[in-house]
């Protein structure tokens, strides 16, 4: 659905509150897919032992998989919707670089990864990459 | 098994995460940009875009992405993928200056170069972390005379 143009721009407050929910989403959703793959175990030695097929099944049979596709799917739509408001240039830049430090506060946290420094450097400094890329 | 130093194949899909992420949204990008506009009132059409090349060879190199991004985090850290695949972003800077000839500012420079840097700081490390395995009913008896030390 498309706003009149004549609708006026969201304000600072409510384009912060359309980026957060695109960062909270797709940052659960990662964290969730992760959780998943890592209950799942190394695909590349369930396909050795089973093959393509029982790969994909282990996959299709995990609930926690569909749990943080469905937050991904959140993600894109939150993402639509953001763009139907803002520009492009601020919620590209702004939500793939936020994402970046909300993950790695979210292994830390959720999924145990041990996040030192290195990571977290890592992580600042392609978080500041994207964004000037994106710019 | 935990793997800490990757094997060439594991780079091979990290490589892959990195490359068809961004190609997958350029195929889109373009095919969409070569149909005429798209109305809800219409979704017959956007089905029909499915079958245009660009787009289905945007959807089967984001298929590639998710199979091979779902593949990396079975052995190897979010913390450690999100970065290393933020790789891709630099390569598609390159194609879009040395093969579409468009041009790169210096912020732009300066973005290739961080997130270079940053992609080299987190490969040096541990691609997992290696957390403690829980005591089995066949573990030996010096782990079992531990734990009834620690109890």
């Amino acid at each position: 659905m498309m706003i009149p143009s004549s609708a006026p721009p969201p304000g600072p407050w409510t384009a912060a509150a359309m980026i957060a929910a695109i960062v909270l989403s797709s940052t659960a959703g990662e964290v969730l897919t992760a959780a998943a793959m890592k209950s799942i175990g190394d695909l590349d030695e369930i396909r050795a032992r089973s093959g393509l097929k029982g790969a994909i099944r282990a996959v299709l049979t995990c609930p926690l998989f569909f749990a943080g596709v469905g937050f991904l799917a959140l993600a894109f739509f939150a993402l639509l919707f953001a763009l139907n408001h803002l520009d492009l240039s601020l919620v590209a830049p702004a939500s793939a670089s936020l994402t970046l430090v909300t993950n790695a506060i979210a292994g830390k946290f959720f999924l145990k990864e041990n996040v030192d420094r290195r990571r977290w450097t890592a992580a600042m400094l392609v978080c500041i990459g994207v964004y000037l890329l994106a710019h | 098994m935990a793997h800490h130093t990757l094997t060439p194949r594991q780079y091979l899909i990290l490589g892959l995460v990195a490359l068809c992420a961004p190609l997958g949204d350029t195929c889109l990008s373009r095919g969409m940009t070569h149909l005429p506009p798209i109305s809800l009132a219409h979704p017959g059409t956007l089905i029909a875009a499915v079958f245009t090349p660009w787009i289905t060879a945007g959807i089967a190199l984001l298929i590639g992405f998710f199979a091979s991004y779902l593949t990396a985090l079975s052995w190897a850290d979010l913390t450690f993928v999100l970065p290393a695949t933020a790789f891709g972003n630099v390569i598609v800077a390159f194609l879009s200056r040395f093969w579409l000839h468009e041009p790169i500012s210096v912020m732009r420079w300066a973005g290739i170069l961080l997130i270079t840097v940053g992609v080299g700081f987190v490969a040096q490390g541990p691609s997992l972390t290696e957390k403690p395995a829980p005591l089995s009913e066949n573990a030996g008896p010096a782990a079992e005379a531990e734990m009834e030390q620690v109890r």
